[in-house]
């Protein structure tokens, strides 16, 4: 059991506060992922849970354990690094093998463990190499296998993917999936890559200057962002905002049209809808298109709605040009309100 | 310009520089220690190495440098290691202790003789405090252990910072982020610095142990200040041929034979601490 308790952690680097606060739970075997911009904290945060940095102020406990005072070797927790960290004077094996050294294990032991985590990581051939004569992909899954090699509780990754070209990402990808879902390790994984946060996490934590904005599934955080910010970082491209006036009885003025929305007392609220949750219909948003660009199966088409830049993914068959006047209609399940104030998302 | 021959063209001045200001007194070397009352022959080297003071100064000259060359290395990684930790102040440490630097051996041992000499601070010292009757004669023929600790520290507070420097770059050049690795995966500092930093370090390690053994098998104006002729070393011999007794032949053979030792200690340094073929550091 390895469930992961962040309470209260701040981080301050001098005068800069790197971290805020962070309350985050993760379930024994979860894969969380972190997502956020560069230069958000989350390596920060990553760096705390592993010992490598210390917290200004709050508790990490990993299995019902307080380890945020232990080494990082006592936090039972390995970690694959963004450049690998594979050290170069060590051959694959010794570099796998280098944990179980340090801890001292026999020779067979090693041997087998090490053979083990090769073959899962396809690098078995490749024993006796090193890293100088290794490619980027083969250098990842050694860091992989060196993190797997030593059975860890939990399993640290930061950005461990960054540095790979696209296509083998995508393989890379599938395969780290399927071999932690094996390995019954609870799993953090750092990322900007929306992509890669939605396909891996079982939970996603979006992070923003400092702080945990939501936590959630992939499917949550992009239907129901809790925050204006998540709702205009999650989705490619994301969500469209306009602002909304209170004509009374839950009905919303947007763009000069009325639609339903929250009861609510408040004045002024924004108007969310993401791209693809736009029809072409009689009634609806006027929008002027701007540009076209084909996607292949869709249309991505950039236009303007009362002097916002508004986007709709549309249907590849229509006939859109620039100039056009389209009449939009949200889908109204699929319409987010967030208070402006606050910036969080209104039911 | 060819740019296959550019490399060539450029290197040029240096290797002529080379080899009028190098090469060529070399040969001359090479031939004066060749040349015997009856032409080419080795007799010159034999005479060198029959008389009676040649393995006492062999001994002395090998003795010294293994004493003083490994504690240099383990002093120069361990300065290394800590300026390495330094936040702050890192530069003036580093400036301060490579000050013997910048003084040049008989001025080195001259400060050292003024410490161990009869009316020097060691003897007014240990007089002050009440530990002897009256200054005593250290560095004398009764005393040989003493001469040669003398001749050592002086060595050691003399060179150890030439190590430090190279050994400072070589460390800084190592990414955090391996030692980060090690320590995750549950390295000990000292591991990290056996599993980590030596290893790492070897191209360093190479040029300043190849650097200080080569210094050290040329000891001379330490010796000479500390130890006069009690303590006979190699370079010492080869003055004395040279100046006192007017055999550059002599002087020419044994120069040659320091030469074959600096080249057969540099070989087995590069051996010792070659980095494994195929790995990258
Ligand atoms: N050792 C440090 N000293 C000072 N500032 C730091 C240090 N490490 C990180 N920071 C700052 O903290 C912020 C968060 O950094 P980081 O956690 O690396 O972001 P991310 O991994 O999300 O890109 C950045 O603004 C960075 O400049
Ligand atoms: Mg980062």
């Amino acid at each position: 059991m390895a469930e992961i308790q962040i309470k209260n952690v701040a981080k301050r680097f001098g005068s800069y506060q790197a971290l805020h606060d962070i309350n985050l739970t993760i379930a024994d075997q979860e894969f969380m992922v972190l997502l956020g911009a560069s230069g958000c904290g989350k390596s920060t945060l990553l760096r705390i849970i592993a010992g490598l940095e210390t917290q200004s102020t709050g508790e990490v406990w990993i299995g019902g354990r307080r380890i945020d005072h232990l080494p990082p070797k006592d936090r039972g927790i390995a970690m694959v690094f963004q450049n690998y960290a594979v050290f170069p004077h060590l051959t694959v094996f010794e570099n796998i093998g280098f944990g179980l050294r340090m801890q001292k294990l026999p020779n067979d032991q090693v041997t087998r463990r090490v053979q083990r985590t090769a073959e899962l990581m396809h690098i078995e051939q490749l024993l006796k190499r090193y890293s100088g004569e290794l490619s980027g992909g083969q250098r990842q899954r050694v860091a992989v296998a060196r993190a797997l090699a030593m059975e860890p509780d939990v399993i640290l990754m930061d950005e461990p993917l960054s540095n790979l070209d696209a296509l083998l990402r995508l393989e890379m990808r599938a395969e780290l999936k399927g071999v932690l879902a094996e390995s019954n390790t609870t799993a953090i994984y750092v990322t900007h890559d929306q992509v890669e946060a939605m396909s891996l996490a079982d939970r996603i934590s979006v992070m923003h200057q400092g702080r945990i904005v939501q936590a959630a599934s992939p499917v949550e955080v992009y239907r129901n962002p809790a925050e204006r910010f998540v709702a205009g970082f999650i989705g490619n491209p994301p969500m469209n905002f306009l602002p909304a006036v209170n004509s009374g009885n839950g009905q919303w003025t947007v763009a000069g049209r009325s639609l339903p929305g929250p009861q609510s007392a408040a004045g002024n609220l924004d108007f969310a809808i993401r791209p693809e949750d736009l029809r072409i219909a009689s009634e609806g948003l006027t929008a002027r298109v701007r540009l076209v660009e084909p996607l292949g199966a869709h249309l991505l088409v950039t236009c303007d709605v009362e002097g916002t830049m508004f986007r709709a993914i549309l249907d590849s068959d229509m006939a859109i040009r620039a100039g056009d006047h389209l009449t939009l209609a949200p889908m109204q399940d699929r319409i987010r309100w967030f208070d402006p104030e606050t910036t969080r998302s209104v039911a | 310009m060819n740019a296959r021959l550019l490399p060539y063209v450029l290197i040029l001045p240096v290797t002529l520089f080379l080899g009028v200001f190098f090469l060529y007194p070399f040969v001359l070397v090479a031939k004066l220690a060749f040349v015997g009352s009856e032409g080419l022959s080795l007799e010159n080297f034999r005479d060198v190495i029959s008389y009676w003071k040649f393995p006492i100064s062999l001994k002395n000259t090998m003795l010294l440098a293994a004493v003083v060359v490994p504690v240099q290395l383990a002093l120069a990684l361990l300065m290394a290691t800590m300026v390495n930790r330094m936040e702050k102040g890192r530069d003036l440490v580093l400036y301060i202790w490579t000050i013997p630097l910048g003084i040049s051996d008989l001025a080195a041992g001259i400060i050292w003789l003024a410490i161990f000499e009869q009316s020097g601070f060691l003897n007014s010292m240990m007089t002050g405090l009440g530990l002897s009757d009256g200054p005593v004669n250290f560095l004398s023929y009764q005393n040989p252990g003493i001469v040669f600790l003398a001749i050592a520290l002086a060595e050691i507070w003399r060179a150890t910072a030439i190590m430090l420097v190279i050994l400072v770059a070589g460390i800084g050049l190592i990414p955090k982020e391996y030692y980060e690795a090690a320590e995750v995966f549950g390295a000990s500092p000292w591991q990290r610095f056996r599993r980590i930093t030596l290893p790492m370090l070897r191209p360093s390690l190479q040029t300043a142990l190849i650097l200080r053994v080569v210094l050290a098998f040329e000891v001379f104006a330490v010796v000479a200040a500390l130890g006069g002729t009690l303590f006979p070393v190699l370079m010492g011999e080869i003055y004395a041929y040279q100046f006192d007794l007017q055999n550059t032949n002599a002087a020419a053979a044994l120069a040659l034979i320091v030469l074959a030792i600096s080249v057969v200690f540099t070989l087995i340094i590069l051996r010792a601490l070659r980095v494994p073929k195929g790995a990258t550091i």
